[in-house]
């Protein structure tokens, strides 16, 4: 159950960056995730339509980007993309002297507002 | 039109726990997050150590349950200072929770207070307390795949406790293949095997927190206005 602070975090963070601009209406919000920042999936979105009802971000759309993780063999020196359940060995060599580095993003990035001119 | 924001989806709590960590370090009060899944043993944990403290250093606990008081009826009964957080079907403990408990406990009575979070090995790990230590305990029955599956969480520890270790052989444990998942994610976390049940292990465990406290009592020390001893420690 914890998609429901993590929503109202992200709805209370773009309505500060928009208010902070003048105030206008959120379109989308991109927001950047690691890979290994399992806590965010598509229930966010359904969160999101709920909370934002009545506000300015009203029906914005969240957009994810996700950061990969990469893994690091001390044996053969390769490093090449992981995600969670984590290898225990290296694809190349079989080693299993691994260093995981990255994928713990978790912020936004920007919002995407109406233009002065458009009609709300 | 696109407008730049860069913030981090949990600086609002970030905050909060700064706040906190400065309440704490105004009362000299060093707080430990003990973080794990159900029935690792994170209340045992805590008793077994509590037992051992030495005279000087008093405790306090906060005890974070989705519902029920049963763990902090446990620790009352030691006598020690104890509130109960029930998050009513909420997976974690947030800085606000522990700002509010915080308040229903005599922190000029405490020096090392354990927080003891819900049991949950993903998002406890992302939401700050205040914390200075970050406690992850493991169990022999749980297997030797946590660290695989769930590395944010084996990320965030400033030590892993692996408990029960008197059952590794029955569960066919494999405790280089943990360590080697551990040190993957967090190669400075030192990795400690203890039974809350034998005791075993339990002397290294004190020692190692201990030397931690003084180091803080140490920091409070010398800390000038508006620093954080959080960060101000290194890790071993």
């Amino acid at each position: 159950m914890h998609e429901l602070p993590i929503t109202q975090a992200i709805l209370q963070t773009a309505l500060a960056a928009s208010e902070r601009n003048g105030g206008r209406r959120i379109t989308s919000i991109q927001l950047v995730i690691g890979e290994l920042s399992s806590i965010v999936d598509d229930s966010v979105q359904f969160y999101f339509d709920q909370l934002s009802q009545g506000t300015l971000a009203e029906q914005a759309v969240l957009e994810f980007r996700l950061e990969p993780s990469t893994a690091f063999c001390f044996d053969c020196s390769s490093s090449f993309p992981v995600r969670a359940p984590l290898p225990a060995q290296c694809p190349h060599c079989g080693g299993t002297r691994l260093r995981v580095q990255g994928g713990r993003e978790f912020y936004i990035e920007s919002i995407e507002v109406q233009d002065e001119t458009a009609g709300s | 039109m696109k407008l730049p924001v860069v913030e981090k989806i949990l600086n609002a709590n970030d905050q909060i726990a700064a706040d906190n960590r400065a309440t704490f370090d105004a009362a000299k009060i060093f707080v430990a997050n003990v973080m794990a899944s159900p029935g690792a043993g994170k209340t045992s944990m805590i008793l077994a150590t509590l037992e051992r403290l030495p005279q000087g250093v008093r405790p306090g606990v906060i005890e974070g349950d989705l519902a029920s008081r049963i763990d902090a009826d446990k620790i009352a009964a030691r006598g020690v200072p104890v509130v109960q957080i029930n998050t009513g079907g909420g997976c974690h403990l947030d800085a606000v929770m522990i700002r509010n408990a915080a308040g229903q406990l005599p922190l000029p009575d405490i020096d090392l207070l354990w927080i003891e979070n819900v049991g949950n090995l993903v998002c406890p790990a992302e939401f700050a307390l205040g914390e200075n230590l970050d406690v992850v305990v493991a169990s022999a029955p749980e297997g030797h795949d946590k660290p695989y599956k769930y590395p944010g969480m084996f990320a965030a520890a400033d030590v892993v406790l692996l408990n029960k270790s008197d059952l590794l052989q029955v569960f066919e444990f494999d405790v280089d293949y943990f360590r080697r998942g551990v040190e993957m994610v967090n190669p400075h976390a030192p990795l400690l095997l203890l039974s809350c049940r034998t005791g075993a292990g339990m002397e290294e465990w004190l020692a190692w927190l201990l030397k931690r406290h003084g180091d803080f009592q140490k920091t409070c020390a010398i800390l000038t206005n508006g620093a954080s001893s959080r960060g101000l420690i290194t890790v071993a």
